[in-house]
């Protein structure tokens, strides 16, 4: 790994874990296993982070999106479809690359020392389409259609899949609350290995929650090619040599669409590129350089 | 709609626009607070106990 390549992990460590402690600011809701009630938690954060979680300051985008639709109102969305399409068209998937704190747990685990596999690409491609079919099934159709006795829709994604309400606020609620403890039975259960199995995936393969299963990352990734913030290819300067496929964690061929859905924008690709080919930033207008 | 090499400065603004004109509505409508009324309970389903 060269030094500049370090710096950049180092550098996208510490934005990371800045975003981590800026969503999860309330350290006391850790101690006593309460959440913080202030009036910041009625607005969405960008990232995939449980409400619930001791430490939020905020409101998990997903699971508000989840209760606009199945809740005793039961309405079109605006407030958090609005504040979901601000955040798409102004970062697109940086926000998964950079600020989102299970995006951080991926990397992490990715560190350990373990057997790593390349997914080979018949089983990847398909794959990658899941998180649309949850996106549209578990976070959309399922609350906003599917009718219980109480006339509300228990949150899909949240209850079944999500584990970063399992680690950010199940876990710690269980360790604080011995009454919740108790109460934890077979859906806990359900989640954690959920979790694991994640936790197990992600020592092998690079993100696999983001590249598979992410709702949010499938609603950003529609927003990677026209949002604000654009990955730019020189073509002049690109020789082929492959070496931003090399450190891509999401497999992406970013010498043939630098603006992938599936880019999440970590900047690796632009910090180990011989040839300084690409580059990134805000843009309204069309930057000098070419595009692939 | 002009597209410049893979962007669209058109269609990106007029999604920024759109975001904007929603999240008013939202809150005309005061669906923030009900944002806030969910964000401020535990929600057991999210975490998994209930």
């Amino acid at each position: 790994m060269s030094g500049m390549h370090r710096n950049w992990i180092s550098r996208q460590r510490f934005i990371q874990l800045a975003a981590a402690v800026l969503f999860n600011g309330y350290a006391a809701g850790f101690q006593k296993g309460r959440i913080f009630t202030g009036n910041s938690k009625g607005i969405c954060v960008p990232v995939l982070n449980c409400y619930s979680c001791p430490g939020a300051l905020g409101a998990c985008p997903i699971g508000s999106l989840q209760t606009a639709l199945g809740g005793i109102r039961r309405h079109f969305p605006f407030y958090v479809l609005g504040m979901l399409m601000l955040f798409g068209v102004a970062l697109g998937r940086v926000i998964c690359g950079l600020l989102c704190p299970f995006g951080l747990v991926q990397d992490l685990l990715y560190k350990i020392p373990f057997w790593k596999k390349k997914v080979p690409e018949k089983i990847d491609r398909p794959a990658r389409h899941v998180k649309y079919v949850i996106l549209l099934v578990m976070v959309c159709i399922l609350p906003a259609f599917m009718v219980t006795e109480t006339g509300i829709t228990p949150p899909y994604f949240c209850k079944y899949i999500c584990p970063a309400g399992t680690l950010g606020g199940g876990i710690p609620h269980l360790m604080a609350n011995p009454q919740l403890r108790q109460a934890a039975g077979a859906l806990f259960g359900w989640k954690t290995l959920v979790l694991i199995l994640i936790a197990a995936a992600g020592m092998v393969i690079p993100r696999p929650f983001c590249r598979y299963l992410c709702p949010l990352g499938a609603f950003y990734s529609v927003f990677n090619r026209f949002s604000f913030y654009q990955m730019h290819l020189d073509l002049d300067r690109c020789t082929g040599c492959k070496t931003c496929e090399q450190v891509c964690p999401m497999a992406v061929e970013a010498a043939k669409d630098s603006n992938s859905p599936e880019c999440i924008r970590c900047g690796r690709c632009k910090n180990v590129c011989p040839a300084h080919a690409i580059s990134s930033g805000f843009s309204y207008k069309q930057t000098a350089d070419r595009q692939a | 709609m002009k597209k410049i090499d893979g962007n669209y400065p058109a269609l990106r603004l007029g999604i920024l626009g759109a975001a904007v004109i929603f999240i008013v509505i939202g809150l005309m409508r005061r669906e923030m607070l009900e944002v806030l009324g969910k964000a401020v309970k535990i929600c057991l389903e999210c975490i998994g106990i209930g």
